[in-house]
């Protein structure tokens, strides 16, 4: 380790140095603000982490190699790489998104602890994007989900959110022992905690026998990384806390959370078990491969199925998101490709689908939080209707549960596309092919809730749905990124993908 | 085999401590005899970190499990009174929890024991790693921006959302 520079260490964690300071802002904005101007909090918020979000894009920033050779900063804590900006900037636009769309909430938006949490959520989730060591992965795990408990139980006098507070934190809790246990074994073998010095030293003839504790370890971690992204079986919150936690926070855990999850997943599995880490005669990279490529098969058919006999249109998209975690988890599997390219197009196709699914979902919740703020009723047959009540809310729905379910010119079609491509190519054609049938059964219940807005009749057909105007914002940038990034925007995106896919393979010794 | 000496005297009263006072919290009907058990039990491991030379985990375990830990144990048995009074020595799960406990208990003999996963005791004479080796040490691997600053700082951050986050849901001002 060289000589510590901090103004070239800096730049590493100019996001978080921004949301430390927004967070600053909305403490002392709360104290100083009168209750009835608190939602002005939001907009500072939001417009804060926007401005952070477009950083990363500015030419010229892209993340350089540091002092050391590599993209490691603050002593190998962090990994300031492509890859890592682009799933920050997934992290700080759903967090303003979901800022703007609690403004109005009831019993939310005038909190200016709210946003305090939000952002520190969100700074957790953007370092959890870039952690390469085993501390910081575990810190920066906790500043999310702990300030995401907090969150869910955040109307206090509804018995539905305390109780998902409760059953989001016990599960989390426990999973994050069993997470910390696995990584404590990582430690006790190597002596080491940084995830590119872990691999390098498992490899070595000492571990020779030591297949089956390594295992055992790696069993542990995926336990805590299943919870995070709701895959089957770790995924018995998911409903619960989805259904009783305030909408906008339902919104972003199911994005943001899950797509920092799934970057420090696969940094963790390349950069700890690589694909020619040879433990005995193990390899080590099969192990887990087959446990991400049976996770995706059950997560996507489970997920689906259940969605199907759902009444709640929280728990539909509750079930539905472990169905998508299922196909980025295929994403996952197709890590075992062979070739160079193939992986970095299997991390790729990770990537485009967690941006587009940060949107799309983002979307759906923005209309569902408004459906019901203005009606009280969060089930599916109350959206009856919505295409006479508000036509453009109902066909930005419409557009949100097209992407969903993978529908062009909803981005959805170019996600999934990239991620069966990606799995096809890493030799994976019957898990492709699971994934399509899950596709198929998926379309039938997001066809379902349009059927029901479209065709339906209801006696409140009068009464149009209130859209205010920090709303029409929301809902106009989030469409316009999902169409974008289903028609022009996604060989773009996909192609800086690739690249950022490439940055996470480079230099690390021995890999291809 | 085992030398008789200071040490070993030490080891050897330091583990009863431990155990028995485990043995304690499990064999109580009174939740919170159970706790001072606790307490009783953390105590000697304690000792034994002591005895491994390991003075600031010592000092740790004493400040964080008996000072914190224990006294939370405590006051959350005052807080759900009907708890108190079991009478049953062993519920359901007893079965299923005692499997497995055995299993753990023989998993770790034989790991350790036994040369079933490499060589026992051949990496242990050296330090698995020689990052920090005093407290004052430790102290500089927090603050030192080439090691553990990042994670120390955002520790911080994660205790202030804690806070605010824990005084909302306690709070009780919603009409």
């Amino acid at each position: 380790m060289g000589e510590f520079d901090l103004l070239s260490s800096l730049p590493a964690i100019a996001p978080e140095i921004g949301l430390t300071i927004l967070i600053f802002v909305a403490v002392l904005l709360d104290s100083f603000l009168h209750e009835s101007q608190r939602k002005g909090i939001a907009y500072v918020a939001a417009l804060g982490m926007a401005a952070l979000a477009i950083v990363p894009i500015i030419p010229g920033w892209a993340p350089e190699p540091g002092p050391t050779g590599d993209y490691l900063f603050w002593g190998g804590m962090i990994r300031h790489d492509a890859l890592a900006q682009i799933f920050r900037i997934m992290v700080l636009a759903s967090g303003a998104l979901t800022c703007l769309m609690a403004v109005d909430a009831k019993r939310v938006g005038n909190k200016g602890e709210f946003y305090t949490i939000v952002l520190v959520a969100t700074l957790g989730a953007s370092l959890l994007s870039a952690s390469a060591d085993l501390i910081m992965v575990f810190v920066a795990l906790e500043t999310l989900s702990i300030a995401l408990y907090c969150l869910a139980a955040f109307k206090r006098n509804d018995s539905k959110s305390t109780e998902s507070g409760m059953k989001y934190f016990l599960f989390g809790a426990f999973s994050s022992a069993i997470m910390l246990y696995g990584f404590s074994l990582l430690y006790g073998f190597t002596g080491q905690t940084n995830l590119y010095a872990l691999a390098q030293f498992m490899g070595t003839e000492a571990f020779a026998n030591n297949a089956v504790p390594v295992l055992a370890a790696m069993v542990m971690v995926i336990v805590g990384f299943g919870f995070k992204i709701s895959a089957v079986p770790f995924h018995f919150w998911t409903p619960d806390v989805y259904e009783g936690a305030p909408t906008p926070v339902t919104a972003f855990l199911s994005v943001a959370s899950k797509a920092a999850s799934f970057a420090v997943m696969m940094r963790f599995f390349i950069a700890v078990f690589p694909n020619d880490l040879v433990i005995g005669d193990y390899v080590i990279q099969n192990f887990w491969v087959q446990f991400m490529a049976a996770a995706a098969v059950i997560s996507m058919t489970l997920g689906n199925v259940i969605a199907l006999s759902q009444k709640n249109i929280k728990r539909l998209l509750a079930y539905s998101s472990i169905a998508q975690a299922g196909y980025v988890l295929m994403g996952v599997a197709a890590l075992q490709a062979t070739t160079p390219l193939g992986a970095e197009r299997a991390v790729a196709s990770v990537g485009f689908y967690l941006f587009m699914y940060t949107f799309s979902n983002l979307l759906a919740f923005a209309v569902i939080i408004l459906f019901s703020e203005a009606t009280g009723s969060e089930t599916i047959a109350d959206l009856a209707g919505l295409n006479r009540r508000s036509p453009w809310l109902a066909l930005t729905l419409t557009i949100a549960l097209l992407s969903l379910a993978g529908v062009p010119p909803a981005a959805g079609f170019f996600g999934k596309f990239y991620l069966f491509t990606a799995a096809v190519e890493a030799d994976l054609v019957w898990l492709a092919m699971i994934g399509v049938l899950n596709a198929i059964v998926g379309l039938y219940y997001y066809l379902v809730v349009i059927k029901v807005m479209y065709v339906d009749r209801s006696e409140d057909e009068d009464k149009p749905i209130p859209t205010s105007q920090t709303y029409r914002w929301v809902l106009g940038v989030a469409t316009l990124a999902v169409i974008i990034l289903g028609t022009v925007g996604a060989q773009v995106i996909f192609e800086w993908a690739v690249q950022g896919a490439g940055t996470l393979f480079a230099l690390l010794p021995g890999v291809f | 085999m085992v030398e008789l000496n200071a040490h070993t005297v030490v080891f050897a009263i330091f583990s009863i401590i431990t155990l028995g006072g485990a043995v304690g919290v499990v064999w109580n009907r009174n939740l919170v005899s159970s706790s001072y058990w606790l307490i009783f039990s953390l105590f000697g491991v304690a000792g034994l970190f002591v005895l491994l030379s390991a003075p600031f985990l010592a000092a740790v375990q004493v400040l964080v499990y008996i000072g914190a830990v224990g006294i939370l144990i405590t006051f959350s048995v005052m807080l759900t009174r009907g708890m108190t009074q079991i009478k049953d020595v062993f519920n359901r799960q007893s079965a299923a929890s005692g499997v497995v406990a055995v299993l753990l208990f023989v998993v770790l003999l034989v790991g350790v024991v036994l040369p079933v996963w490499g060589p026992s005791g051949a990496l242990s004479s050296a330090p698995a790693s020689d990052v920090v080796a005093t407290t004052a040490e430790l102290g500089v691997a927090l603050v030192d921006g080439s090691q553990y600053v990042l994670p120390f700082e955002l520790v911080s951050l994660l205790l202030t959302a804690a806070l605010l986050g824990a005084i909302v849901i306690a709070r009780d001002q919603d009409k």
